[in-house]
This record gives C-alpha cells, sequence and structure tokens, in this order.
C-alpha cells in the first residue's frame, strides 16, 4: 500500500504538479461557484422539503423578470432535467446553474437569452419539445395530457415559432369530439407536422402516410373550412 | 476410220435409233452438235410442235455421248466446256423463246404463259440434267459447282423471274381484288402463280415474301381499310360484325385455296387489324348499336359474334367485359334505387317487403348475366371478373338505412322459417335458391355483419319455430362452410348441435322426473340448455318467476346437477314460451306466450288490478321490458288486459285489470311480442368484434415482419382481414395508434412512417 502511494509520489512530473495546483485552483473556484448555487437553492426552496416549490418559482419568475408560463421557464427546467413540474430538487437546481455557470440570479437571467438559442437550435428542439410533454405527466402511469392542459402547452412551447399553426389546432382541438386527450406520439407527430407540411394549403400532406389519425382530421376539417 | 464413222453417224437424223459404241475419242466439235440435236429436239417438243417423244434409246445416247466426252483423257476432258455449253443451253432458251413470250401476254393470259413456261423450264432441265448427268457425279462436286438442277433453275430466276415477276404480282393482285369484289377467278391458275414464287427462292420462301407477299398484304390493308370506312359510317355493329366474320373466313379460304400457308396468320392479322382494331372504339362503343346497346336488348348472338371476333386480339376484349361490367352495375343500381324508392312508400312495419323482393331480383339478375359469361363470352376470366365487379358495387349498398348485409340474413331466415316466412318452396326449390343466396354473399363485403344477423335470426328460428327444416338449417351452413370456411360457420353449425342435445336431454330430464318421488312439478316443462360461446349473447334478468315455475326451475337445477357440476347455468327467461290456460268468461282459452308475458299475467290470479309501478316492483323489470310487454298484452290485436286510460300507448301511471269478456273464434291464440330493434346491437357488437380483429391482424403481422412501413401494413391488414369485411382505413390507422400507446408497436425514430414490433 504504502509502496504504491510513494510511487505515486515518486512518479510525479513537474507537468502533473502545475496540473494539480491548477486542479486545485479550479476546483476551489468551483467549489465556491457551487456554494453560491447552493446558496441561490436556499433563497427560493422550501425549509421543509428542501425543494422550490411552485411559491418558490413564482418568486424565481419575478426576480428573473420573465412570466412563470413563459417558455424560458421551461427551458431551464429541460436544462436542469426536472423531473416534476413546479419544483426543482436541489440536484437539479445544482445540474441546470451549473451546466449555465450561473451562480447569481443577474447571471442567470443573462444566461436566458443563451439558454433559448441553445434550445431552439433543430437538434435540441425534438427534444425539449418532447420533454415538454413528458414534464406534464403528473400522475405515475399517465401517458397522456387532457386537451386543456395540451392548448397551453402549445401556446408556450410553439406559440413564437407557428403561430398560425397553433391557433388553428387549438381551435380544431376545442370543436373536436373524437379525442378526449393526447398522448406522446400525436404530440410528436403535431410537431412534424409544423415542420414539414406547409401551411395552410397543406399541399404535400398525404393521409395515406403514417401521420396520426387527429392530425387526418384537423387536416380534412381546415380544408372543410377553407372550401 | 473411226472419225469417218462419227462423222457418218453424225449427219444422220436422230431419228435413226442406233446404238452407237465408240470408243474413239470425240472432239467437241463434233459431240456438241449431236447434242445440240437433242435439244432441239427438245424445244419442239415442248413448244409443243410435232415431235415425237423420245425414245430410251436416243436418251441413252445423248447420256452416253456426254460421258465419253466427259471421261476421256485431257486434252479431251470436255467437262468444263459441257458444262458451261449447258448452262449456255439453257440461257439460250430463257432469252430468245420464254422472256420474249411471257412479255408478249399481259394480265391473266400472261400469267397462263408465265405458268405454262415455269412447267416447261422445269422439264427441260429435267430432261436436260438426265442428259448431262454424268458432270453431276464427278466433275460437279470435284469443282464444287452448282449442281446442273440448281443452274438450271438460276438461270430461270436471273433472266426470267426476275423480269417479269413485278408485273405478275400486280396481275395476281388484280384478281385478287376481283375475287374479294365478289367475281369468279381461276383459283388453280393463281395457285400455280404462286408455286413460281415460291419456287424461285431456291428453297427458301425469301422471293415469295418480299416480291409477293408483302405487296399482298398492304394491299389488303388499304382494301379493308377503304371497306372498314365505309361500312362503319353505313352498317350498324351487328351487321358490321357479319360482315367482318365474313371477311375473315373468306380470307382465310383464299390462303387455303392458292396461298402459301405461311401467309394465313399474317394476312388475317392485317385484315382483323383494318375491320376490327382501327374501329374498335367506334364499332364497341357505338350509341345506337354497339355493345351497350346490344346488352339492353339482350342480343346474345351478336354479342357472341363480337366475342370470338374480339378474342383472337390483344387486349381487345378489354372494352368489351368493360360496358358489360358498367351495363351490370347500372342493372344492379336500378333494382337498389327501386327498392328504396318502394320502401319510402311503404312503410316500416311492412318489413322490408322491397327487400325479399330486392334480392330476389338480385338473384334473377345474377343468373341472367351468367349465362351471358358462360355462353356468350365462353367463361372468360375477364368477364367472370367484370360480372364480380360490377356486383361489388351494388350488393353492398344500403337500401333505406338497413345494410345488405342485414338484408341478405332476413331473406335466407325468410326461406327457413315456417312461420310468417314467404312462399313455401318445394325441397329442392329452397335447395337451389339457398345455393344462390350463398353465391351473392361473395359480392358482400360486411360478411361478418351478415354472420351476426344469420345468427341473431338462427337463434330466433331454432328456439322459436321450432316445426323448422333442420335439413336446411344444415345444409345452407355447409354451404357457407364451403365458400369462408369452417370458422364462419362454427357457432352457427354449434347451435343447431346444442338443439338435437337438448331433445336428448329432454328425454333424460322426463325420466328423471317419473323416476323421482318427491319432484312432481305440476307443469309441463322443457329446458333448453344453450352453449354460450355459440349463441348470440343475451341479457340475463332478475325476473322474479311465479313460484309456481321458481320449482320448476329449481328441480331442473338439481337434475342438471347430476350430470356434470363443471357448468355454469344462466337462466334466459326472455327466450322462454309458455302456454297458459286463461279462464275467461265465454270460454277457456289457451294462450302462447312468452314467460315474460306470462308472468306478467299470472300476477293477476292475486289481484284483481294492478298498477304500472306495482307491476315494475313486484316483477322486477326494467321499464323499457315492461312497457313493451303490457303494450302487447293490452293494446294490440289482444286484448288480454283492460288498460286505463284506454290510450295506444303504456304511461307509468296507468292501471290494468285482467279482461274477463275477452275472446276469440280460436281455442288456442299466439300473443305475440314484438321482438327488440336487434339493428342497433348487432352493428356495436360488429364494431367491437372487428376493433378485435385488427388488432389481432396488425400484431400477427407486425410480429412477424418486425419493421414494416406504414401503407405496406395497412394494405396487409386489408388483405388479411378481406375474407370477412372490409377495415375502414380511419379505424387501422386508429387501432394502430393504441397498439402504439399500448406498448405492442413503436414508431421508428429515424423514419416515423415505418412501424417496429415491440416484444
Amino acid at each position: 500500500m504504502r509502496r504504491s502511494a510513494s510511487k505515486k509520489k515518486s512518479g510525479q512530473s513537474a507537468e502533473s504538479v502545475t496540473t494539480d495546483l491548477f486542479r486545485s485552483a479550479s476546483s476551489k473556484a468551483s467549489t465556491k461557484e457551487m456554494d453560491r448555487i447552493d446558496h441561490l437553492f436556499n433563497q427560493y426552496a422550501n425549509r421543509s422539503s428542501s425543494l422550490i416549490d411552485p411559491e418558490g418559482i413564482e418568486e424565481l419568475c419575478s426576480n428573473l423578470e420573465v412570466s412563470h408560463t413563459d417558455i424560458r421557464i421551461l427551458m431551464l427546467a429541460w436544462k436542469m432535467k426536472a423531473e416534476k413540474q413546479g419544483y426543482f430538487t436541489h440536484e437539479e437546481w445544482r445540474r441546470g446553474l451549473k451546466a449555465l455557470r450561473a451562480d447569481t440570479i443577474s447571471k442567470l437571467k443573462k444566461a436566458l437569452p443563451e439558454l433559448e438559442k441553445e434550445v431552439r437550435r433543430p437538434s435540441n428542439f425534438a427534444d425539449f419539445y418532447a420533454y415538454a410533454f413528458r414534464y406534464c405527466l403528473t400522475e405515475e402511469k399517465q401517458k397522456s395530457i387532457d386537451i386543456e392542459t395540451i392548448c397551453q402547452l402549445l401556446e408556450i412551447v410553439m406559440g413564437s415559432t407557428f403561430r398560425a399553426q397553433v391557433d388553428y389546432f387549438v381551435e380544431y382541438l376545442k370543436i373536436q369530439n373524437d379525442y378526449k386527450v393526447i398522448n406522446m406520439d400525436q404530440w410528436m407527430g403535431l410537431y412534424r407536422f409544423c415542420n414539414e407540411i406547409s401551411f395552410p394549403d397543406m399541399g404535400n400532406y398525404n393521409p395515406e402516410l403514417a401521420w396520426p389519425l387527429i392530425l387526418d382530421n384537423f387536416v380534412e376539417w381546415i380544408l372543410e373550412k377553407q372550401a | 476410220m473411226y472419225y469417218y464413222f462419227i462423222a457418218e453417224f453424225c449427219s444422220r437424223s436422230l431419228e435413226k435409233s442406233h446404238l452407237i459404241m465408240l470408243k474413239d475419242i470425240i472432239v467437241l466439235e463434233e459431240g456438241w452438235p449431236f447434242m445440240e440435236a437433242g435439244v432441239t429436239k427438245l424445244h419442239r417438243i415442248l413448244e409443243e410442235l410435232p415431235e415425237p417423244a423420245f425414245e430410251s434409246v436416243q436418251y441413252m445416247n445423248l447420256y452416253t455421248t456426254i460421258y465419253n466426252m466427259c471421261v476421256q483423257k485431257p486434252p479431251h476432258d470436255f467437262s468444263q466446256q459441257l458444262y458451261d455449253k449447258y448452262r449456255g443451253v439453257i440461257d439460250d432458251y430463257n432469252k430468245q423463246t420464254v422472256l420474249p413470250a411471257i412479255r408478249k401476254k399481259h394480265g391473266e393470259y400472261m400469267l397462263r404463259e408465265l405458268v405454262k413456261r415455269w412447267a416447261n423450264h422445269k422439264v427441260l432441265v429435267r430432261w436436260l440434267s438426265r442428259f448431262f448427268d454424268y458432270l453431276d457425279r464427278y466433275f460437279v462436286p470435284r469443282r464444287n459447282l452448282l449442281t446442273l438442277n440448281s443452274v438450271g433453275l438460276t438461270s430461270f430466276r436471273d433472266l426470267v423471274y426476275q423480269e417479269i415477276q413485278s408485273n405478275a404480282k400486280d396481275a395476281v393482285l388484280e384478281l385478287i381484288h376481283k375475287e374479294r369484289e365478289g367475281e369468279q377467278i381461276d383459283r388453280s391458275l393463281l395457285k400455280n402463280v404462286i408455286d413460281v414464287y415460291c419456287g424461285n427462292g431456291m428453297g427458301e420462301m425469301v422471293k415469295y415474301e418480299e416480291d409477293f407477299e408483302s405487296f399482298l398484304l398492304q394491299d389488303s390493308a388499304s382494301y379493308y381499310s377503304r371497306k372498314a370506312s365505309k361500312w362503319s359510317q353505313e352498317d350498324s355493329c351487328p351487321d358490321y360484325m357479319r360482315k367482318a366474320e365474313e371477311c375473315l373466313k373468306l380470307e382465310k379460304e383464299r390462303v387455303t385455296n392458292y396461298l402459301h400457308s405461311t401467309t394465313e396468320p399474317k394476312l388475317l392479322g392485317k385484315v382483323q387489324n383494318e375491320l376490327l382494331v382501327v374501329v374498335a372504339k367506334q364499332l364497341i362503343e357505338n350509341e345506337h348499336s354497339g355493345c351497350r346497346a346490344l346488352l339492353r336488348d339482350d342480343k346474345m348472338d351478336d354479342l357472341s359474334r363480337m366475342y370470338k371476333l374480339y378474342h383472337p386480339i390483344l387486349q381487345g376484349l378489354d372494352p368489351v367485359a368493360d360496358l358489360f361490367k358498367q351495363h351490370v352495375t347500372a342493372e344492379g343500381n336500378a333494382l337498389i334505387k327501386q327498392a328504396a324508392d318502394a320502401a319510402i312508400n311503404q312503410d316500416a312495419s311492412a318489413g322490408g317487403v322491397q327487400d325479399q323482393v330486392l334480392v330476389r331480383k338480385e338473384i334473377e339478375l345474377h343468373d341472367k348475366y351468367m349465362v351471358y359469361v358462360d355462353e356468350c363470352f365462353q367463361k372468360h376470366s375477364l368477364f367472370h371478373k367484370a360480372l364480380k365487379e360490377a356486383f361489388e358495387v351494388f350488393c353492398n349498398k344500403t337500401v333505406a338505412g338497413v345494410s345488405s348485409a342485414e338484408i341478405l340474413a332476413t331473406y335466407c331466415d325468410n326461406i327457413l322459417k315456417t312461420r310468417g316466412g314467404s312462399e313455401k318452396l318445394s325441397e329442392e326449390a329452397t335447395e337451389i335458391t339457398l345455393e344462390k343466396v350463398v353465391k351473392l354473399l361473395v359480392y358482400i363485403s360486411d360478411k361478418d355483419l351478415f354472420a351476426e344477423f344469420y345468427r341473431k335470426k338462427q337463434a330466433r328460428r331454432l328456439l322459436f319455430d321450432r316445426s323448422g327444416n333442420d335439413e336446411h338449417e344444415r345444409s345452407i351452413l355447409t354451404k357457407l362452410k364451403e365458400l369462408l370456411g369452417g370458422q364462419f360457420t362454427s357457432k352457427m353449425e354449434g347451435m343447431v348441435t346444442d338443439i338435437t342435445l337438448a331433445k336428448e336431454q329432454q328425454t333424460n330430464f322426463a325420466d328423471y322426473l317419473s323416476a323421482s318421488m318427491t319432484t312432481k312439478l305440476g307443469i309441463d316443462l322443457t329446458v333448453t340448455v344453450l352453449t354460450t360461446g355459440f349463441w348470440p349473447s343475451y341479457k340475463t334478468s332478475d325476473l322474479n318467476l311465479p313460484t309456481e315455475m321458481v320449482n320448476c326451475v329449481e328441480a331442473f337445477k338439481t337434475f342438471y346437477g347430476t350430470i356434470t357440476k363443471h357448468r355454469r347455468l344462466s337462466w334466459i327467461y326472455s327466450l322462454g314460451t309458455c302456454h297458459i290456460s286463461g279462464k275467461f268468461d265465454k270460454k277457456s282459452m289457451e294462450l302462447v306466450v312468452s314467460t315474460y308475458q306470462a308472468a306478467v299475467l299470472l300476477l293477476f290470479n292475486n289481484a284483481e288490478r294492478l298498477s304500472y309501478t306495482e307491476m315494475l316492483e313486484q316483477l322486477n323489470l326494467s321499464h323499457e321490458d315492461l312497457v313493451r310487454l303490457l303494450h302487447s298484452l293490452s293494446c294490440g290485436k289482444y286484448k288480454i288486459l283492460i288498460k286505463e286510460p284506454m290510450s295506444r300507448t303504456i304511461s307509468k301511471t296507468d292501471t290494468f285489470e285482467f279482461n274477463s269478456k275477452f275472446t276469440d273464434k280460436m281455442r288456442r291464440i299466439r300473443v305475440p311480442l314484438p321482438p327488440m330493434d336487434e339493428r342497433k346491437k348487432v352493428v356495436e357488437d360488429v364494431d367491437k368484434d372487428r376493433r378485435y380483429a385488427i388488432d389481432a391482424a396488425l400484431v400477427r403481422i407486425m410480429k412477424s415482419r418486425k419493421v414494416l412501413g406504414h401503407q405496406q401494413l395497412v394494405s396487409e391488414c386489408v388483405e388479411h382481414l378481406s375474407k370477412m369485411f372490409k377495415p375502414d382505413i380511419k379505424m387501422i390507422k386508429k387501432r394502430i395508434e393504441d397498439l402504439i400507446s399500448r406498448d405492442y408497436l413503436e414508431r421508428d425514430s429515424e423514419n416515423p412512417n415505418t412501424f417496429k414490433y415491440v416484444a
């Protein structure tokens, strides 16, 4: 045991010594950062549950000067990989803020535009979009989300980029009777729809392909309306 | 000495038949004139000048002369010269005599001369080559030269044939034209002329084909093209077809009579093309007399002709088959409309008589046009298909809200049931009708719907119509099984078997009762035990049975317990029948009613008057059931109960009283209880079954394929299920989505149009 330990020491080169010093310096810095992150956490967290609960999130939002229905909060949740809607655990908080390199509110606020850019990158957005759905599943075995919530979620997530599609789809969801809930497959189908199908003519939509039935019906409804 | 001998010989004419044996050399200048004399004689014979025929000695002399001149040792071996002179002789004759003779004449005369000269030539060559034969034995093969015969033929070909063949061809075509226009011509002459063409091909058909046949085909094509234009303007379709048929026949004869057999397919092809192919559309689709009109007017002979004419032509029958399909479809649609119109004019309770008429007419239509397929169209698959597709179009149409599946099931029911069914048919007629009905079923896409309606009606027949004919019940099931497989009919067959077994069991029950000392029922009880899976589903009821019946039921339960402990009995009183004795003022009567109706009536054994609500409570029935029952007993034909107030419908505030004044001329009456409308339930049940069937098919397909594109999955699913029903594409999509959410399938992450099986 001792031998190996001494081996280590004797094996140390001059270079690795500097690396070590650097590491310890940066680790000191990172520890400091983490401390500040933790400190920030405690500002919003509920004492008894040690979680940031909806109240805490409200406060966070007002400090960040964003509405709590703003997509950027959802994006933050995504970055944190937060599991439960309305709550951030200590772990999640650390994860998110560390990744954003934000240990103060002002830094966090400044990081938001950058975060938004990152999420909106096509490679990330699909993942974010799916995450948004899962985030709304509150019960354990729940697989679908009710129409009302879907409409709100759609507004938040896609409202700024696909205004027309969202408006039409929300209108349709409210008047149709076939579906009372939307599942993940249909949710993702809608994302593909917005990205691939030209709107509002939908000339390249082919109902014989594997589009979810609800979209077939949606397209039929729009075309009837336009006729 | 020998030279003198020869000279002397030569000066003599050949008429003198002396056999000469020459042992010494014959020089060409002497031998050749001898030969020439023979040639001259030959010429004279051919020119039909007075000249006696060759005697064998003369022939032998000529032959020997040649022989000698060939076997002599060089420089007296004159083979080459003789060979050339042989050719020269023939060429000269052709140039100087034959060709001018033919050229002098024209038209048919020219042809005759040609034929004569050709025949002569063959004789000439035959004789000459006999004289010069020795050359053929050694000289010709050794030097690899043309045989004497070939030399002879080539001479004719190059000097005579080449010159006159074009004119001859024109003359022949002119004669053929005349014959086509109806004139008589000399056929054997033409045959001989054709032989000239064939003969000059040196064993190949090339001369015939290039110098004659190709022109014949062209000429025929233009001839028939003109005829086609004219006739298609002037003639009706049937008349045109008759003419075309005749032309084809005549052209075929023409080939047989004087053309070469290889010309037949080519010539007929041209004629067909001009007379039939080019004008096909005009002819077949002619408004007044074309295919449509022929079908409309049942002109089977003309249609047969049309088939015969267009059958050998590639895709020629397609437009005919298409018009046939359109016609049958239109006729079928007309029947549907008729039935729909009749339905509007009749009231609902007429019970769809027009539906039954419809089925009968559909069968008649099918029979009629099947004859067409068999007789006019020679059972050709194209027409079988056309008929099938036509029937599939209209046989699936709904009439006045009733699906074709139900209509057909009702039709079968009417044939099979004894009470209230259609006219009684003979045994044989029934069999035949059932056969035809099953054939119609092939065209119906919702076969599962038919099965369900059939099953429901079969149940009613088996349970209530006991005088029915089991033979026929089994017979139609056999036919259905043959057509659609055992799975289709297994439940129905099970039902029929249940009834047979129930009879046996009833005997056992009766024995059990008589053997038992303690169990005395006081009522005759018959129980029919049904196997749940086979029969349609029925609601069990919580009807409070009259006490008399309760004992019976208990007795049977005990008896059944002695047979088996592994079965559970559910009692369906709604299917029961009861014979009650009604003691009315005027006379006692036997009332045949359902068990439910009996339960209602028996309440009045213990009460004068009962209110709706009292009865509801005592019987433990639903409102729907009680209303129906009371209606049948107080508002229908037989008013066993008096309703207060006397309105036509039952309301919850009514009160009822036993109608002691009731009577009828019969001793026994059946008080009908109209059945509930099953249609909605049947459709619901079938829809539910279809959802399971689609799920099962989808899973089965994906399990074996593992990965499959959406469109392929859908089409395979439709294929799988096509025997029983035509699945709605939207429903399939919905089931796929359902299976995804139940984790049987998943969408491929790379390609959203592809699905993967989740093990």
